[in-house]
């Protein structure tokens, strides 16, 4: 009997290190086939240059267009989502009271705007911009986007607010400090490393995600010169590049991937510096 | 040098301000929700003058060209997509969230951790091209010819595969919390009486974050359903009902992103598309309803 338990036991320790090796073997094996595959095909010329004529033929040029493109793309947009999503952040766990229906509601929607797939969002995008009479533009993109980053960056700083002990912010206000000094130079102070990572999060997923751009913000060779213009985004370019008929072109995508691949590396290790940084700030 | 104090009243008017402002916009989000529901079925309502809701949604022929949008085959394609998934990832992700909960040395924890995030923070995209690299070429010439049929790798069992990894990091998220609401006096009680450590999670742990486990596979599952780029990029894209897990299918996202090009040039076409948005919102909602609902009992019993 004894011994049928401690079998027991074997086994599923085995099971689960099992699983744990699966896991975390998954994106060793899914960074190093990219890495690996890329390399072929990694150039300087890649990052430096934008397509040519002929480009998805298997001739000249880059993915510069691309990759600025989505760096416009998600900086604006994670700009806009901050300017969303730290009021809404403060009012909740400033201003409303504990027991608020108000605040749980939004908490609520917020949980399933999260959960929402970006297929969604890219189809509620593009009826925003025939609402607006916008085109296929990097605007559109723009707003698409903040939408679908605002509820990843709001739960994220949310999560961190919730843990500003109320004895700080009671000393804040019985100094005589207004609710909003206290925002603004309590709370957001103490939680500036998570609402940074915040940030970097929704900035990670939002260069990342091709599903809502498709419809809003095109496709396009050039570098966008204005918010009307359409906009190439690297996700998209990696998916159009590996859709045509050319082996030389396919590794392009490979290589798009991998630098793709390597800024949400660098994003992630940024996050994980700046928490270390601005940590110094906080009263524990 | 000495700050500036603002009079009295000039800091109260900022803060009233400042509260009305902030209440503005701490309404939106349940405003986007509603305004989700409302333009994706104001968009999809041409369609439901001509046709009816359940020839859309059980129709199985898809030609747009001839007016017939049955939903039908996408339908079964998500479903069979997603179940594949759930089967691969429940038990590896449950697994690993309880070893790294209740079992894994410090440095493990510590190391594996970042690695989630990651797997979390990888575009769609890039699992996609894995996919094609890997996983697509392994099940079409190895897996395949193993059980005697023939398949392209583009199929269901490929799309099944980079959909499990893909949810990984939700469910094990979502788990950790839940296991870390166990209180472990509990877990105490149950090891003094003499229960090995895999008996205490599965009588103690297991059973008293039940709820919260539900949860975390709904989670997952509705991360599952609405997942587009890397799904369609391994999933062969046929308009057929799938018989077995080597045939292609083509989910329903698949459908919206693939048809974006042409859906203005043939009337209906983009009702149809709106209409499958929405039904993917439904699905959705509904999920994530169920697991909050869920959660919030989850975090009753564990009081």
């Amino acid at each position: 009997m004894k011994k049928r338990r401690k079998i027991e036991e074997k086994i599923f320790k085995a099971l689960m290190i099992a699983s744990t090796v699966v896991v975390i073997g998954s994106l060793l094996l899914i960074i190093g086939t990219i890495v690996f595959k890329s390399i072929p095909a990694l150039s300087l010329s890649m990052i430096t240059q934008t397509p040519k004529g002929g480009y998805y033929l298997g001739k000249e040029g880059g993915i510069l267009n691309a990759i600025i493109g989505s760096l416009y793309l998600a900086s604006g947009a994670t700009l806009l989502s901050v300017l969303l999503s730290l009021p809404i952040v403060l009012y909740l766990n400033l201003y409303s009271r504990k027991t608020s229906a108000f605040a749980s509601f939004t908490r609520f929607s917020l949980d399933v705007l999260w959960g929402i797939p970006s297929i969604v969002y890219g189809a509620f995008g593009f009826i925003i911009m025939i609402f607006l009479g916008l085109r296929a533009s990097l605007l559109a993109g723009i707003i698409t986007v903040s939408l679908l980053e605002l509820p990843i960056m709001s739960r994220a700083m949310d999560e961190v607010m919730r843990l500003v002990p109320d004895a700080l912010k009671d000393a804040s206000s019985s100094l005589g400090a207004t609710r909003l000094e206290t925002a603004l130079k309590i709370v957001v102070r103490q939680t500036l490393p998570g609402i940074l990572t915040a940030v970097l999060i929704a900035f990670g997923r939002g260069i990342g995600d091709a599903a809502s751009v498709i419809f809003t913000a095109g496709f396009t060779d050039r570098i966008p010169a204005s918010l009307f213009q359409p906009a190439a985004t690297l996700p998209l370019a990696i998916f159009y590049q590996l859709g045509t008929p050319f082996p030389e072109v396919q590794q392009r995508a490979y290589a798009s991937a991998a630098v793709l691949t390597l800024i949400i590396l660098l994003i992630s290790l940024a996050s994980r510096f700046l928490i270390k940084r601005y940590t110094r700030h906080m009263i524990k | 040098m000495k700050k500036r104090i603002w009079p009295k009243k000039i800091r109260l008017a900022k803060d009233a301000i400042a509260r009305r402002g902030m209440f503005f916009l701490t309404t939106l989000p349940g405003i986007f929700v509603f305004l989700m529901l409302f333009g994706l079925f104001q968009k999809s309502r041409a369609i439901f003058a001509l046709k009816s809701f359940s020839a859309l949604l059980f129709g199985s022929s898809w030609h747009p060209l001839q007016g017939e949008f049955g939903l039908f085959p996408f339908l079964m394609g998500t479903l069979w997509v997603t179940l594949v998934a759930m089967i691969l990832a429940v038990p590896i992700s449950l697994l690993t969230a309880v070893y790294l909960s209740e079992y894994a040395p410090k440095f493990v924890r510590e190391f594996t951790k970042p690695i989630v995030d990651l797997l979390a923070g990888i575009p769609s995209v890039v699992y996609g091209v894995w996919g094609v690299l890997l996983i697509v070429p392994f099940v079409g010439n190895k897996l395949a010819p193993l059980f005697g049929v023939y398949s392209s790798g583009y199929c269901v069992l490929s799309g099944g595969v980079v959909l499990a990894i893909m949810i990984f990091p939700t469910i094990i998220h979502v788990s950790l919390e839940v296991f870390a609401s166990v209180s472990y006096e509990l877990r105490e009680t149950s090891l003094s009486l003499g229960a090995t450590k895999w008996e205490t999670v599965k009588y103690v742990v297991l059973r008293k974050g039940r709820q919260g486990l539900v949860a975390a596979v709904v989670l997952g599952l509705s991360r599952a359903f609405g997942e587009t780029m890397a799904v369609l990029m391994v999933v062969g894209n046929v308009a057929k009902i799938p018989n077995s897990v080597f045939d292609s299918a083509y989910p329903l996202p698949a459908l919206i992103a693939n048809n974006y090009g042409e859906m203005m040039s043939i009337p209906l076409y983009d009702s149809a598309l709106m209409l499958a948005a929405l039904v993917l919102l439904l699905v959705v909602l509904f999920f994530n309803v169920l697991a909050r609902f869920f959660l919030i009992r989850a975090e009753r019993r564990a009081r």
